[in-house]
């Protein structure tokens, strides 16, 4: 499966969840797949869902799930330490390690190759780090979203993309929309 | 006056209750009593880019943020403020150590405290520069501001009104 087979599969979890999508084609293809006020789109910034993710789990109460990717992750690898010295357990962090860096023309990152995003995930203090292979995303995260309890998915998937139009809600719209759904 | 005291009671008293901090020197006094605070959540990043990530979803969570850091963090901070911060028009201040500036006993941080002011004109961002005690003075009506505006606010901290480097 690619990442956009897996967004279909787990729309239904996801829409009544607080979502924070990371940039690029990731983004655009929840927007066209299934766009709601409780998504959080990054229209750039590379790198930092997880870290935007954190600090709203760690803000309020409600559960968010981080949409994220292998290529993000590793360039704010600092991350990983953050989330696994504060992980609060309404926070799930969802990396689709596909291999590459999608949203730029599918070079393949070193997750492809000897890195292990869960090891360093573990190694960097997070508790509960789980992989999963691409057909089995939904109930994992319907698990993990049951569980009550701050969780690292790392879900090994094929590399490829969808064929979706770019997001051109203003970025204001998307913040004050998502904010509003947050305090309801 | 206990400045680093004088700077989370403002912190405090307007609202802000979710703190992260790169560390510097000079900093090291104010982010000892914030990490004291029980009214504020620190949480230390590990890059000041991370950091902003965080204040960035700690404000959609309804809590308002603020980020202490090196001046050497704006080379690093750039395109978040601009893809981040500024372009979905969030309120960030940010109190700066201005390592480079006078009373600097080390000449490698005098290279970006000569671009510092010059990147944050560049990105439109309202700055205040601290170099006496007193213009501490002015730290309530900066946070009042950053947060009327809802944008990224710097506030720059020299080694004078630090009362000096070291034993410089
Ligand atoms: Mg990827």
């Amino acid at each position: 499966m690619i990442r956009s087979e897996i967004l279909k599969e787990i729309a239904p979890i996801l829409r009544d969840q607080l979502v924070v999508c990371n940039i690029g084609i990731p983004s655009q293809e929840l927007h066209a797949i299934d766009d709601q006020p409780t998504n959080f789109y990054m229209l750039g910034t590379m790198g930092l869902a997880s870290s935007i993710g954190l600090g709203l789990a760690l803000a309020q109460p409600k559960p968010v799930v981080v949409i994220d990717g292998d290529g993000s992750v590793l360039t704010n690898l600092g991350t990983l330490p953050t989330i696994g010295n504060n992980c609060p357990d309404n926070y799930i962090l969802m990396i689709i390690d596909n291999g590459s860096y999608g949203s730029t023309g599918d070079q393949p990152t070193y997750t492809g190759m000897k890195t292990d995003l869960a090891g360093m995930a573990r190694a960097a203090g997070c508790e509960t780090v789980i992989e999963v292979q691409d057909v089995d995303t939904g109930p994992a995260l319907q698990a993990a979203l049951d569980s009550g309890k701050g969780t690292v998915m790392v879900v090994k998937c094929d590399s490829g993309n969808a064929k979706m139009p770019v997001i051109t809600m203003d970025p204001v719209v998307i913040r004050d929309r998502f904010m509003k759904a947050v305090a309801s | 006056m206990n400045i680093d005291k004088r700077i989370a009671d403002e912190l405090v008293a307007n609202d802000v209750s979710f703190v992260t901090t790169v560390p510097c020197k000079q900093l090291a006094g104010v982010i000892e009593e914030i990490d004291q605070r029980d009214d504020i959540f620190h949480i230390p990043s590990n890059k000041e880019d991370e950091g902003m990530g965080l204040c960035a979803g700690a404000w959609m969570g309804g809590k308002r943020p603020a980020i202490i850091m090196q001046n050497t963090a704006i080379g690093v901070t750039i395109n978040t403020l601009a893809t981040l911060i500024q372009y979905y028009r969030m309120p960030l201040p940010m109190i700066i150590s201005y390592r480079g500036e006078l009373r600097e006993p080390v000449a490698c941080q005098v290279e970006m405290a000569v671009h510092t002011k010059a990147l944050l004109a560049q990105m439109n961002i309202p700055t205040y520069h601290f170099h006496w005690q007193k213009d501490v003075e002015e730290f309530d009506n900066i946070l009042k501001y950053t947060f009327m505006c809802n944008k990224p606010v710097a506030i720059l901290t020299d080694a004078n009104f630090w009362g000096g480097y070291g034993d410089q």
